[in-house]
């Protein structure tokens, strides 16, 4: 990378299919235009980035992980979900109009060299181990490793 | 008209947003410098797309034109 590359940073905080759906849209327009892009994963947003196995060591962890499984491809819509067929439904619109689907996204920023970082603290609350992870997530960090990135960004965003 | 020679053609067809300009990125990478990539999309989006992503990558838009609801994109790779 040659000292001109511009940066772009996202903090992924939301686990919801449609505004992962607008992160991951993001992230690879962005490596596209050339930017260094670096996606940070955060709370909900680790939903996107996990296996989808069961997780969680206490009972809460193990009740989070009941209810809310995660995977790129079990995420949920933030309205309109009504159980799982609001999900279907965005997928099928999403079909018919031919818009890549949320996996391929993945697979596509993972092929354009999108960084991939895990929120620790968020982790530890969610009992949520780096095994849980995707293995193409790049690190597991804290708040201050996503600043300094953010710091050297030229654009940044919060979803 | 065209005082350029088409080095490679990227069918991007039926792709939406953000496809035509993710696959013309990864494309641009097997034209030589100086050469010709040639890109056929549908998407109405891809007008001004393509020509934000030529701007922003320093790459050159030679022409951009639409025929029978099929935009045309010729673009030079300049680095």
């Amino acid at each position: 990378m040659s000292e001109d590359t511009q940066k772009c940073t996202i903090v992924v905080f939301s686990g919801d299919m449609d505004k992962v759906f607008a992160a991951f849209i993001i992230a690879t327009t962005a490596a596209a235009m050339g930017m260094e892009t670096t996606m940070f994963f955060t709370f909900w947003g680790l939903k996107a980035i996990q296996k989808g196995n069961p997780t969680g060591t206490g009972f809460f962890g193990k009740m989070l992980s009941f209810m809310n499984r995660g995977g790129i491809d079990r995420l949920g819509p933030s309205k309109f979900n009504f159980g799982g067929i609001g999900r279907w439904m965005f997928k099928k619109m999403m079909a018919d109009q031919n818009v890549t689907t949320l996996p391929e996204l993945l697979q596509t920023a993972i092929d354009l060299d999108v960084k991939l970082l895990a929120c620790l603290m968020s982790m530890d609350v969610m009992e949520i181990q780096k095994s849980d992870l995707i293995d193409e997530v790049d690190d597991v960090v804290g708040a201050a490793t996503m600043i300094a990135e953010a710091q050297q960004s030229q654009v940044q965003f919060f979803i | 008209m065209s005082d350029f020679t088409v080095e490679s053609t990227l069918d991007a067809q039926g792709l939406k947003c953000p496809m035509p300009v993710v696959k013309t990125s990864k494309e641009i990478k097997n034209v030589s410098i100086g050469g010709v990539l040639e890109i056929l999309a549908t998407d109405p989006g891809s007008m001004a797309d393509i020509t934000a992503w030529t701007k922003s990558t320093g790459n050159e838009l030679l022409k951009a034109q639409k025929e029978e609801g099929v935009f045309k994109f010729y673009v030079r790779r300049v680095k």
